[in-house]
């Protein structure tokens, strides 16, 4: 599999990354290289293989439904770039 | 007075203890230290301020006779755990100014256990690196010198850099780290300290700075094996907040230290032998083999036959995963924001020059491998090979108690040198990234110096949940390698 | 039937439906954090860090919200499934701060399951559940408050929601809406979901396309936004005849996602095209997948209540009743307590479930009132239809009883005895009372044996109304009979 620079364009616009013209032809043979490199993995035999998600060797805890969080709406803001009457400020969203 | 920033974490906890000298005086040592090194940009911020506070304070313990475990220990602490009223930043452009309203659980142990923080740890970018040459803020130089050609400024291994270069360059008696593919392990072989990386969930990954979850595991620097034991006994344990984290109880890893190696069995891994692994690693290797059996351990040729397929792996779910992890990176509720026409400008804008070009590559990687028409191909295939890769360890630890190789493939190389190709740099971490995958425990520990007069280091990988071995065979090596070497501009600054 | 064919200008068209129903978990906190899901409080109050998705957050998963979507697993007859896993919705949206969904893809924790709804001829249909999984709630955006912003609020964000999904068996907004209702009743009477859509505690998306009745589906458009039954009616009722126009008209429906705009009665498109979504679902990994044991399922199967369809069918067998009643008694499960203790005191199941839904009801309807905050209690009620029963009163006094009650909160005994109510049945006194009216009419008499059988009523009504309504009708009509002949 190659990636042409439409490709990469595509996936830079999922990742929401701007890039011009010249940094995807720039990028697409460095993804290139590394989707070639990682491609040796199709030589392994992973018939009947089930895939592994995690290694944390435990089962997954579960809480107990109380409330012990939130109300701390100034910790939550603090650090927005924009943020008026407790809400955070986006540009206008057009739905 | 003795040289405060040369002693060991344990020598140090003697010292307060004995009242030889007091927290304070032992962190205004290294603060000093840390303000001398500033060329080697360890940290991006410094925080002599907290330090003092925190000493005064472990003084008065001192003085109470209720001192605690780690009290007036001076750490520096990687810009990936989130320090509350403290600027982090995971070395990427896109935090800079982002102030945590928390502190993440393992930061927050240590502070508990008495240590006082110097400041906040340079590193790769998010952590993804393996020089130190992608953080926002600059290079971490390597303490170390070649002796061939000393006018070239070294790398010191990534991502954790500002903690491998500040523990070697006595600006802290130990300092964090994370591991996500070797980030602790590589490092500190890189610079001839010790690094352990403990078993996946044996740390609360609770506010550390996500780049792989399935990988991602906190660890300690120091200059000794008992010194990382020491950190270790604070800094793990089970924490409700961190849903992978372990209920295991943790043992009290001093106690590991000591004892020879009777009976114990030592794998030899025939994959690690790679083409073009430098001969006096290979000699390093073979001396690190006749050290373990001279303390009386059995040396068995074992094989991991997936090794090789180990970075592959590694290059599809590490950056998957921090394709999704990075996404919260959008401009809307912290860290920096690029103005656009609308929306969809403003997230485009914000995060093409909020990260690096590594990050930005590893995400696009990461996007394209879960995306539609790829994701069997790429990630589920790369989970069921992360199951063999698994497994190849487990097969192995049914005939040996540890495995010995190589940290890395290479000494510390020279700043720019592997930045061209992303593939070379990825072979950084042939040798640390399959203990990765496995979510296994391992540690580099100093072994002695090459021909250029730079370190070497071992690495020790244990089944899980046993580090206690694996810091057994490395207190084992540590006394066999007697290493004393320190980087020259110790000698340096010393003379001038 | 309801199975609505639309007539077209190329002939008929069949409608197909599959309807995502988002229900929000009753639970005292979020799905992966412990942050209040309470409505209506101040923005970015009820938000832990966690919600807010700040660096190195971690998700913790909210046992009761596990034991509630087992509980509507069950509930919707449906596989519960033992092994589930979260796993990531990637797509970027400033009320998504992680810029993830957490939800659950491969592997719900519900699998296939059927219910039955209650159509409004009293037919009923089956309808598919594909699966029911959990997931986050997104927060919430406001964009009327600031002419060139938007401003977010997470308090809702990362709340539990089951998102329930049909197979496309449906075929009318009629069965859409009944659909709606069956899932909210089992909802409600699982305490699971509150169903209160004014509050967006439940809310659906319905996925439509048209065909020619017996073709292949066609391609389906999915609409937004649908917060209430009525407008789900309507949209598919617009949806349904914009698909049919483009086609007619030569044209391709596009598969998309649309929005229903309540205002102008519209749907349309809510993003592009260019947008296509390619979500990258892969396994959360700062969770593992979820387990469930035999015991957890079997403990949970044990506190289930009867359910409505149980209930109705019980409802219809042992008390009698026909369908249209039984479902409207089982529509609410106070109603159907309420219902089964009036009958227990009255005795009469059928004269008991008149006067719930004509008499009670109504009267609650004209007065703003719910079942709960009613005047006339369970027992009360049940006292006054026993004294219809047991002949103490007549139907038509027991009326007068019943709102003097709602007035009052009086008891009906009370009532009659107060009021001196209780009907006359000696026959001696009847029999003065029918003389009396012969002796006051006699044309009128004279007309009936004549032949004027209608003036029967005449008398009778005189009688009731000489004896204040408190002669027993009964009686009174085998007297008259017998006097008049
Ligand atoms: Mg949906
Ligand atoms: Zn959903």
């Amino acid at each position: 599999m190659s990636l042409t620079r439409d490709d990469v364009k595509k996936v830079a616009r999922l990742s929401r990354l701007r890039m011009d013209d010249q940094q995807l032809d720039e990028l697409a043979p460095k993804l290139n290289g590394i989707l070639g490199f990682i491609e040796q993995l199709s030589e392994v035999d992973t018939d009947n293989v089930e895939p592994l998600s995690n290694v944390a060797r435990s089962t997954l805890p579960l809480r107990d439904d109380v409330i012990n969080d939130g109300e701390c709406r100034d910790a939550v803001l603090a650090n927005a770039p924009e943020s008026e009457e407790g809400f955070f400020a986006v540009p206008k969203v057009v739905e | 007075m003795t040289d405060l920033t040369n002693l060991t974490i344990a020598s140090a906890l003697n010292g307060l203890k004995n009242k030889e000298f007091s927290a304070t005086e032992l962190t205004n040592a290294h603060i000093t230290a840390m303000e001398n090194a500033r060329d080697l940009n360890a940290f991006i911020v410094e925080t002599p301020e907290i330090a003092l506070k925190q000493a005064e304070v472990a003084d008065v313990r001192y003085a109470n006779g209720t001192a605690l475990p780690l009290d007036g220990v001076p750490i520096g602490m990687k810009d990936l755990f989130c320090t509350k009223d403290t600027q982090t930043t995971a070395a990427s452009h896109i935090l800079e100014g982002f102030v945590p309203q928390y502190e993440s659980t393992v930061s927050g142990k240590l502070w508990d256990a008495g240590c006082t923080m110097l400041g906040k740890l340079n590193l790769d970018e998010f952590a993804m690196g393996s020089a130190n040459t992608t953080s926002h803020f600059g290079n971490v130089i390597n303490p170390w010198k070649d002796q061939t050609n000393p006018n070239i400024d070294l790398v010191p291994g990534g991502s954790s850099g500002g903690s491998s270069a500040a523990v070697a360059a006595r600006l802290c008696l130990g300092a964090t780290g994370t591991d996500t593919g070797g980030s602790i392990r590589q490092p500190a072989a890189f610079t001839g300290t010790c690094g352990i990386k403990p078993t996946y969930g044996r740390c609360s990954r609770w506010g550390i700075v996500a780049f792989a979850s399935s990988l991602d595991q906190a660890g300690a620097f120091a200059r000794t094996v008992e010194d990382c034991a020491l950190m270790l006994n604070t800094m793990c344990g089970h924490d409700a907040k961190d849903s992978t984290s372990s209920k295991q109880e943790v043992p009290d890893f001093t106690k590991a230290l000591e004892g020879d190696l009777k009976g114990k069995k030592i794998g030899i891994p025939k994959e690690y032998r790679v083409d073009g692994m430098p001969e006096e690693i290979e000699k390093m290797w073979q001396q690190g083999m006749d050290w373990l059996k001279d303390q009386g351990a059995e040396i068995v040729d074992v094989s991991l036959p997936h090794t090789k397929y180990a970075l592959p792996t590694y290059y599809i779910i590490a950056p998957a995963e921090c394709s999704s992890n990075l996404a919260r990176y959008d401009g809307i509720r912290y860290g920096q924001r690029v103005e656009g026409e609308d929306l969809t400008d403003l997230y485009e804008l914000t995060r093409a020059q909020g990260f690096g070009e590594e990050v930005q590559r590893r995400i696009m990687i990461g996007t394209y491998v879960l995306s539609a028409g790829y994701y069997d191909a790429y990630y589920i295939k790369a989970q069921k090979v992360r199951r063999l890769i698994t497994q190849d360890f487990e097969n192995a630890f049914e005939q040996v108690d540890a495995l010995l190789t190589p940290t890395a493939p290479s000494s510390a190389f020279a700043i720019g040198e592997n930045d061209d190709d992303p593939i070379k740099m990825y072979l950084n971490d042939v040798f640390t990234v399959p203990t990765s995958l496995a979510g296994l425990p391992g540690m580099s520990v100093p072994a002695g110096l090459d021909s250029k007069g730079l370190p070497l280091g071992l690495q020790v990988i244990g089944k899980a949940w046993d580090e206690e071995t694996v810091l057994n065979v490395a207190r084992n090596i540590e006394r066999a390698a007697n290493f004393t070497a320190k980087p020259q501009i110790l000698g340096v600054s010393k003379a001038a | 039937m309801t199975h609505a064919l639309i007539k077209g200008e190329t002939g008929e068209w069949e409608m197909v439906i599959g309807l995502e129903v988002h229900a929000q978990v009753i639970a005292n906190s979020k799905l992966f954090s412990g942050a209040s899901i309470e409505f209506g409080a101040a923005p970015n109050t009820h938000v832990s860090l966690v919600d807010a998705a700040m660096p190195g957050m971690l998700p913790v998963l909210n046992q009761h919200v596990v034991e509630q979507g087992i509980k509507t697993g069950l509930g919707l007859k449906a596989q519960v499934n033992k092994y589930s896993v979260f796993a990531r919705k990637n797509y970027f949206y400033p009320d998504l701060p992680q810029g993830y969904q957490i939800s659950q893809s491969d592997h719900p924790i519900v699998g296939e399951g059927i219910i039955e709804v209650d159509l409004p001829d009293g037919s009923t249909k089956e309808i598919g559940i594909t699966r029911m999984h959990l997931e986050q709630d997104a927060g919430k955006s406001v964009h009327d408050m600031h002419p060139s912003k938007s401003y977010v609020d997470l308090n809702r964000s990362g709340s539990a929601l089951m998102e329930i999904v049909s197979e496309p068996d449906i075929r009318s907004a009629d069965e859409a809406a009944a659909y709606v209702n069956k899932i909210r009743m089992i909802l409600r009477y699982l305490g699971t979901c509150d169903g209160n859509m004014d509050e967006g505690s439940m809310r659906a998306d319905v996925n439509i396309s048209v065909r020619k009745p017996g073709d292949e589906y066609g391609t389906r458009a999915e609409i937004k936004n649908v917060n209430s039954i009525k407008a789900m009616t309507q949209a598919i009722g617009f949806e349904v005849n914009r698909q049919i126009d483009i086609i007619e008209d030569g044209g391709e429906v596009d598969q998309e996602t649309r929005l229903w705009d309540p205002v102008k009665l519209e749907t349309r498109a809510l993003r592009s095209k260019e947008d296509a979504h390619d979500y990258r679902y892969f396994p959360d990994p700062d969770l593992l997948p979820l387990e469930l044991t035999d015991e957890l399922i079997e403990r949970i199967k044990a506190t289930l209540p009867e359910l409505p369809d149980e209930k109705k069918h019980r409802f219809m067998n042992e008390f009698s009743l026909n369908a249209y009643d039984a479902s409207v008694l089982i529509a609410e499960q106070n109603r159907a307590a309420f219902y089964e203790t009036v009958v227990k005191t009255a005795g009469d199941a059928k004269l008991s479930a008149n006067w719930v839904i004509n008499e009670l009801l109504g009267a609650l309807n004209k007065a703003g009132k719910d079942l709960d905050d009613s005047p006339v209690i369970a027992e009360q009620l049940g006292q006054l239809v026993a004294r219809i029963v047991d002949n103490t009163i007549s139907g038509k006094i027991a009326k007068d009883v019943f709102a003097d009650m709602m007035e009052s909160g009086k008891d009906a005994d009370l009532i009659i005895d107060e009021k001196g109510l209780k009907q006359v049945t000696d026959t001696g006194a009847i029999e003065a009372i029918i003389d009396e009216v012969i002796v006051n009419n006699p044309d009128n008499v004279a007309a009936y044996r004549g032949g004027k059988d209608k003036l029967f009523g005449f008398f009778v009504g005189q009688v009731m109304k000489a004896s204040q309504g408190k002669a027993n009708p009964t009686i009174v009509n085998e007297l008259l009979k017998n006097k008049l002949s």
